[in-house]
């Protein structure tokens, strides 16, 4: 499952994994801004032929760097990253469509570039810190506490369904029509839904049971250590460095 | 002394279910009392009702855990008093790690980060888990899930542990091995189980359960000769 594995990597001991949750933050914000606000080149001798820009090349290098700094694989973080480009694509093919292939090819590489550094923060910051650091920052706790279900009951839904999915491959006909295959997917929803409610509910209880209060205690005490500056500096410097060079 | 009392309790669901019909009960401290019953019968909704878990409050009656009586504003001060180690363990264990799932009841309990996590490697190394600090709880073992599962109540140092059908999905070994985990913990138990080689070996007391209420109490084997609870497939062949 994919969020388990991102679970997995968030528990590691790299330079990147130590630094403080807020500078990591500030460093994706400060990515996230140069990539959206980076303008759109058409060259004047390929017009708007398919290119990759400098400035994207140089935001991609950044990428790298960091996931290799953290051990993060980096083929299974853009594999990962690379589920937001069915929503960006529809967008970008109606743009392609509209005769602005320039555009287009910029919104599918803007949007998969900030994918993968959204992933790297999660994927280097485990979630109890990185949301203490959202409380820090003064994010509504309402915001949080919501993130907070949804991860935890992630697994919880995908588990289900998987065991759902066993039970159905074994009383399988594959001779079934489309139809009757449609019904019963659309039941195993319904029924995927009830179970998982149920489920959510049970986990719930268990942490009324040992005094959970609405809000996650933070499992470790944040300290912004003189790393913490250094990497702030340097993070964030190096995408507006690169923004300011397109 | 007298650690739990229990009166009259009634509790009837939104749907119209009469769970609980009158229940009377008692533990004193270092005692472990087994519930038996049917499925259906009250347990799971007495049990619950101990800590405070049901949205609704009691119908009518009193729960009153170390003197303290449960009421919406006396939960959190219940919670810390009695452990419960729920059926699933895939439900206790919430938190990515077993290290972090552990100090998670100490941390609410007030406890700086630090000082939960110690106490939680504590406990961990209490139920013979420490080499499981970093691992995520969805890959142990049933019997491993189980231990972490306690070890995560044992955290919050509580007087009562209450364990809900304890040996579901642990293999023969699993459940000697919780027995005489369960067997060396101090606090007085209570343990909902359908598992009766299970309660005779822990229980000092059986209370039987039917159609929500206490219909007999005694020692593990006047109960289940009484209620006939054994399981005898033998008489099949």
């Amino acid at each position: 499952m994919h969020h388990l594995d991102v679970e997995g990597w968030s528990q590691g001991a790299s330079p990147l994994h130590r630094r403080d949750a807020r500078s990591k933050l500030a460093a994706l914000a400060a990515f996230l801004i140069a990539v959206s606000t980076t303008p759109i080149h058409i060259s004047p001798t390929h017009g708007d032929a398919a290119r990759i820009p400098a400035a994207y090349l140089g935001y991609a290098a950044l990428l790298i760097f960091a996931a290799a700094a953290s051990h993060v694989p980096l083929a299974g973080l853009a594999r990962r990253a690379a589920l937001v480009l069915p929503f960006s694509a529809t967008l970008a093919l109606l743009t392609w469509w509209s005769g602005d292939g320039a555009r287009a090819l910029a919104i599918a590489e803007k949007s998969f570039l900030s994918g993968c550094a959204a992933l790297l923060l999660i994927a280097t910051t485990p979630l109890a810190q990185l949301l203490a650091a959202l409380e820090r920052l003064h994010i509504p706790r309402m915001l949080i506490l919501v993130t907070q279900f949804v991860y935890r009951y992630l697994f919880v839904i995908s588990e289900q369904a998987q065991h759902m999915r066993l039970a159905a491959l074994s009383r399988a006909s594959s001779g079934a029509p489309a139809a009757r295959r449609f019904q019963a997917a659309a039941g195993a929803l319904s029924v995927l839904f009830a179970r998982s409610w149920e489920r959510a509910d049970g986990i719930y209880r268990a942490m009324l049971a040992r005094g959970f209060s609405g809000r996650f205690a933070a499992s470790v005490r944040p300290h912004f250590h003189m790393a913490d500056y250094g990497f702030l500096a340097v993070s964030v410097a190096a995408p507006i460095a690169i923004r300011l060079a397109a | 002394m007298r650690i739990l009392t229990v009166r009259n309790l009634h509790h009837r669901y939104a749907d119209g279910t009469q769970a609980l019909n009158g229940v009377d009960f008692h533990l004193d401290s270092g005692e472990c009392v087994a519930l038996l019953g049917a499925n259906g019968s009250g347990k799971t909704t007495f049990v619950l009702h101990l800590n405070g878990l049901l949205e609704t409050a009691p119908e009518q009656g009193s729960v009153e855990v170390c003197g303290v009586p449960v009421k919406r504003d006396t939960v959190e001060q219940v919670r810390a008093k009695i452990g419960l180690v729920f059926q699933d363990s895939d439900e206790q264990l919430f938190m990515p790690t077993v290290l972090e799932d552990v100090a998670f009841g100490p941390a609410n309990l007030g406890l700086s980060p630090e000082a939960a996590a110690a106490r939680a490697k504590e406990m961990l190394e209490r139920v013979g888990m420490t080499g499981a600090l970093r691992k995520a709880p969805y890959h142990l073992s049933a019997g491993e899930k189980r231990r972490v599962a306690i070890a995560g109540v044992l955290a919050m140092a509580p007087e009562i542990l209450v364990l809900d059908e304890p040996t579901t999905f642990l293999d023969p070994p699993g459940q000697r091995d919780l027995a005489s985990l369960l067997a060396g913990l101090p606090q007085a138990k209570i343990l909902v189980t359908h598992d009766v080689e299970f309660a005779r070996a822990l229980a000092t007391r059986a209370v039987f359960f039917e159609r929500g209420r206490v219909a007999g109490e005694g020692s593990v084997d006047e109960i289940i000769r009484r209620f006939d609870w054994a399981v005898g497939f033998r008489q099949l062949k």
